[in-house]
């Protein structure tokens, strides 16, 4: 392979990181120019909503590199650096530092930004989004003992951050537009349990909630909502998910839709261009787009894409999934929870339970789990293989908790 | 360095093709046993970002870790696949009068 190619990564994420490190363990000995506006080494962000805030996590432990690894891997970090325009006919990238960069090959790992509230204008010094480590950093200074913490937006970001403020003494409540918490990826079994959850650790969790006004001068002291009521506050986490960063590719000229669109080979409309992570659009067999924001995601595709910019042709067929954590307890989700399919419901200890989403051939496409710890983590990742599988599963013998899932699966590779 | 012998459970405590989580002097281990009934032990913790193995799934003589899907042959503790990438340390186990013992001073890498 020649090594006078450079290959550069728009985004120092975690797909950007692992794409990085994935070339290099896959031989390829040119330039690598990984480029990111944050000051930090590609990290996992997952942690940031959980032990980061209680103080049980850095960046070193959620970092993809160690130092020592990072230098032996020759690859230029250029931090604190946003790419303001690609030009796919030059192979140039324009960075807002003034320079301009060639690449053999470009890959997209542009993340997203937190969705913001509209604040009409004013400017609140106790409001708090988390996406990144230094706003995990600004948070933490903030979770006292005592402090009431405002969530506005009842998904994961919000929920995982409510459970660890609890943890550290906050008064918590959560404000959800929604009727019911996580409703955009969660069955309503399992928001169910998250909500008595929540309500059992003393979160003051507000479903339908309309915000009317932030009241206050520099900070928002309170929250006005459309019922009447006031919520008094100390600190404003905003947790309305994320827009991804397509507007580069969009000036470029390259396919977006929700996010910037690839093939199955994780490929942009423009040549030499790939894209994965939270940003990428990408196909499934039934002809749709999917953009997932997930950390296996991120992992899987940038991955592959790394893979594929050095020449294989992989189509990406990874199994879709995520999992959360709350105080002791944990949901994982895998395949596709469709609305269509019939739900059995299993059994597990400590009032945990696992949904098995099963089509009409009798074929698992997702399941979806509650339970303390990580007790779901075994069955979710049978699931998982049960998925890949495509067998057709004895779905009257799915709700008996005896019934392993483990054998159904070694008896689907009798 | 002498052995240092602790009863970790009932051989039958263990269903086969699964792994127990054993907690020992402040330190955390995953205790196996293979679909032939073999025990084997490992560091508790993955490599990756510390969380139990024992929460996760065994598969012949792979145990992959209950968040982030890394994995490990839980024989001789390699790293198979990312984001595992540091293998974990494993310490002689055997079987006497239906008990399973484990020797915390023999971990090697």
């Amino acid at each position: 392979m020649s090594t006078a190619e450079t290959f550069v990564i728009a985004g120092a994420g975690h797909a950007g990181g692992r794409a990085a490190l994935t070339l290099r363990e896959a031989g390829f000995a040119g330039r690598i120019v990984l480029i990111g506006d944050e000051a930090h080494l590609p990290y996992e962000r997952p942690p940031l909503s959980k032990a980061w805030l209680k103080g049980e996590s850095d960046l070193a432990a959620c970092s993809l590199f160690s130092d020592a690894s990072f230098i032996a891997s020759g690859i230029e970090h250029v931090s604190g650096v946003r790419v303001t325009a690609i030009d796919p006919a030059a192979h140039t990238v324009q960075l807002d530092n003034g320079v301009s960069l060639a690449y053999s090959k470009l890959l997209l790992t542009l993340g997203g930004a937190s969705r913001t509230l509209d604040f009409t204008g004013r400017c609140f010094n106790n409001v708090h989004y988390l996406r990144t480590v230094d706003e995990a950093v600004a948070l933490q200074k903030r979770l006292t003992p005592g402090t009431r913490l405002v969530v506005v937006g009842g998904g994961f970001i919000g929920l995982e951050v409510a459970s660890s403020a609890r943890d550290l003494g906050c008064e918590v409540t959560v404000l959800e537009a929604g009727s019911r918490l996580a409703a955009r990826a969660l069955p309503e079994r399992v928001s169910e349990a998250l909500l008595r959850l929540h309500k059992r650790k003393g979160v003051n969790v507000k479903l339908g909630a309309q915000i009317e006004a932030f009241q206050g001068d520099s900070q928002v002291e309170s929250v006005q909502l459309a019922s009447g009521e006031q919520v008094p506050c100390d600190v404003l986490l905003v947790g309305i998910g994320m827009q991804p960063n397509v507007e580069l590719a969009r000036e470029a000229g390259l396919a977006t839709g929700s996010g910037i669109r690839v093939d199955a080979c994780l490929r942009t409309s423009a040549p030499d261009i790939y894209a994965a992570g939270d940003v990428c659009e990408f196909p499934r067999g039934d002809g749709q787009f999917y953009r997932q924001e997930t950390w296996r995601n991120a992992e899987a595709q940038g991955q592959l894409a790394a893979l594929n910019m050095l020449g294989q042709q992989q189509a990406f067929s990874g199994v879709p999934g995520f999992w959360s954590d709350h105080y002791e307890f944990g949901l994982q989700t895998v395949g596709v929870l469709a609305p269509d399919a019939q739900v059995v419901e299993r059994e597990g200890d400590e009032g945990g339970f696992l949904l098995l989403y099963v089509d009409a051939q009798s074929r698992l496409q997702g399941a979806s789990g509650w339970g303390s710890g990580n007790s779901v983590a075994k069955d979710i990742k049978l699931c998982e293989r049960l998925i890949e599988s495509q067998v057709a599963l004895p779905v009257e013998q799915l709700s008996d908790a005896s019934v392993s899932l483990k054998s159904l699966l070694r008896g689907a590779h009798a | 360095m002498s052995n240092q012998w602790v009863e970790v459970c009932h051989v039958d405590d263990i269903d086969e093709e699964d792994v127990i989580r054993f907690d020992h002097q402040q330190k955390t281990y995953a205790v196996y046993r293979s679909h032939n009934s073999e025990y084997f032990a490992t560091d508790g913790l993955c490599t990756h970002e510390k969380i139990h193995l024992a929460d996760g799934l065994v598969m012949d003589f792979v145990i992959e870790c209950p968040k982030h899907n890394g994995r490990f042959d839980y024989r001789n503790g390699k790293a198979l696949n990312v984001p595992a990438c540091v293998n974990l340390k494993t310490y002689p186990v055997k079987v006497e009068a239906g008990k399973v013992l484990l020797d915390t001073q023999g971990g090697g890498a």
